[in-house]
């Protein structure tokens, strides 16, 4: 249980921060390819007797570098890359966790995570690249401030917009990796955008927002685990559909008072 | 020899879009403190001129030197003001945010905002008269209010070369005399080249004008003569004066 909780935690840490850019960038489905992608490194993990979560770590870094070089350097569209990437990752994933002899324990806790059974290992590696995250943001704040607003403008004066757009695909992929354990990769998306979304009803303060989104992200899975345990259901899939639920109610309220603050608008 | 006062050399520029050509033969030289204004239908190849002059468009062949260097290495000096900025109305950044971003050339990587570019912020936000919406969202303002700030943003990095594409597109009729004053101001300490089709408010702010139609038909001063707005429209035009009249350009009937 207290595994879960620093799970939790080190979860919505990730997810809060890049989530507010992948939500106001809308990237929102290149992360679904770089996540479902990451099922290849699963189950070459499995195939080599390592860590899966290591191969995850490996495969949705090279994903998201291979869907920001596609989509930078050739003419294919960025959601050609994804489509193409989302299903080579997988279909990899399959063919390497069938030559797998035996069972694959846990496999269903990698698609549709179960933060209960978080090893302590998985714990140091989930805080480890939080603390890559944290970092990078800090350093790059005010350059992705005005990268994710006007990349047009971000390349006129001067800024090296194509690495930071690489670096951002990176944390993207690291992110991924820390939030499979919690909500698997399939439900990786949601907790990228919900807690964000959530967030922006809030502030227009990009720095206010990430922290506003860490706070969701960590209500949100907190919320969903103690439901799933009273109900006993799936612990991922309960904390995005609390967190579904809850931003449905918060986008309705908001609409509310929005059409009545709608004529100071001019 | 090198000139010192010539800002920007093009020499024989070509670009096209997938075979399609924008620019052609294009060769012109800028001085110090000119204002130049650019003319010419839409689809000519304004807004594509100015994006070379900031390296975002790589000419097919021609030689391109702003402040003597390439344009990527001159364009911490330009200040740049694009057409219609594409950005989200919901993004999370502040009116103060948006005009600090202009400060990022002198501020550099890895490098935090100081008392100076806060004081530069400032100014520039108070000369287009938005500092007092500072602390709103971007999204919540007017398009000739987001443009104001757009310039700010331009003004804040002391550029020494201005662009601006159509600056006055999204601006109200009656704020748009004033934005003019502004540029009027401005152009004593700086270089300006703005993209228009406002022909008539062209003639009377600019010292130069250029007319482009994939081409340029340069001219100079900014009296224009019928045969290049002409040549610029390929189309008859009225005879184009100068001064307080209103100019106007009529398509053969």
């Amino acid at each position: 249980m207290r595994n879960a909780l620093m799970a939790g935690l080190l979860a919505a840490v990730a997810c809060g921060i890049v989530g507010v850019y992948v939500v106001v960038k809308r990237i929102v489905f290149i992360s679904g390819g770089i996540a479902h992608a990451s099922f290849g490194g699963i189950g070459i993990g499995y195939y080599l007797g390592i860590n899966p979560i290591i191969g995850a770590l490996v495969f949705s870094l090279a994903s998201g570098l291979a869907i920001g070089g596609i989509t930078r350097k050739t003419r294919l569209s960025a959601d050609t890359a994804i489509g193409i990437l989302w299903a080579v990752g997988m279909a990899v994933g399959i063919i390497f966790i069938y030559l797998t002899p035996g069972y694959a324990p846990d496999l269903m806790s990698y698609l549709f995570g179960n933060i209960l059974t978080v090893p302590m290992t998985d714990i140091y590696l989930m805080l480890g690249l939080d603390l890559v995250i944290i970092s990078i943001v800090t350093i790059f704040f005010k350059e992705y401030l005005i990268l994710s607003f006007d990349e047009e403008y971000a390349t006129a004066i001067g800024m090296p917009v194509d690495i930071l757009y690489f670096l951002l695909l990176a944390m993207i992929a690291l992110t991924v990796v820390v939030l499979i354990r919690v909500v698997g990769m399939i439900l990786v998306i949601a907790l990228l955008t919900f807690p964000a979304a959530m967030a922006r009803l809030f502030t227009y303060d990009m720095k206010k927002m990430m922290i506003l989104s860490v706070i969701f992200g960590f209500l949100f899975t907190l919320g969903g685990l103690w439901i799933s345990y009273e109900l006993n259901l799936p612990s991922g899939a309960t904390i995005i559909l609390l967190g579904g639920v809850v931003l449905a109610l918060a986008f309705g309220v908001s609409r509310l008072f929005v059409k009545k603050a709608a004529p100071d608008k001019e | 020899m090198k000139n010192e006062n010539e800002i920007v050399k093009l020499q024989n520029i070509r670009v096209s879009y997938g075979g399609v050509p924008a620019l052609e033969d294009v060769t012109i030289s800028i001085f110090r403190h000119d204002f130049l204004g650019i003319i010419g239908p839409n689809g000519g190849g304004k807004s594509t001129l100015l994006k070379v002059l900031l390296g975002l468009v790589k000419p097919d062949s021609g030689t391109v030197s702003v402040f003597g260097k390439n344009p990527e290495q001159a364009r911490s000096r330009i200040g740049y003001v694009s057409q219609r900025p594409v950005f989200d109305n919901n993004y999370p950044v502040s009116i103060w945010d948006v005009a600090m971003m202009g400060r990022y050339g002198k501020a550099g990587i890895m490098r935090r905002y100081s008392h100076e570019d806060k004081a530069a912020v400032e100014r520039a936000l108070k000369r287009v008269d938005m500092f007092k919406y500072k602390d709103k969202q971007i999204g919540r303002l007017s398009g000739g209010q987001q443009q104001r700030v757009f310039v700010a943003r331009a003004l804040v990095s002391e550029p020494e070369l201005l662009l601006l594409d159509e600056p006055t597109a999204s601006i109200d009729s009656t704020l748009q005399a004033e934005f003019y004053e502004l540029l009027g101001e401005l152009k004593r300490n700086l270089t300006i080249i703005m993209v228009s089709h406002d022909i008539g408010a062209v003639s009377i702010y600019v010292d130069k004008i250029a007319c482009l139609n994939r081409q340029l038909y340069y001219h100079g001063s900014r009296e224009i003569t019928a045969e290049v707005l002409e040549a610029t429209y390929k189309c008859p035009v009225q005879l184009i004066t100068h001064g307080p009249v209103p100019h106007r350009v009529l398509k053969e009937h």
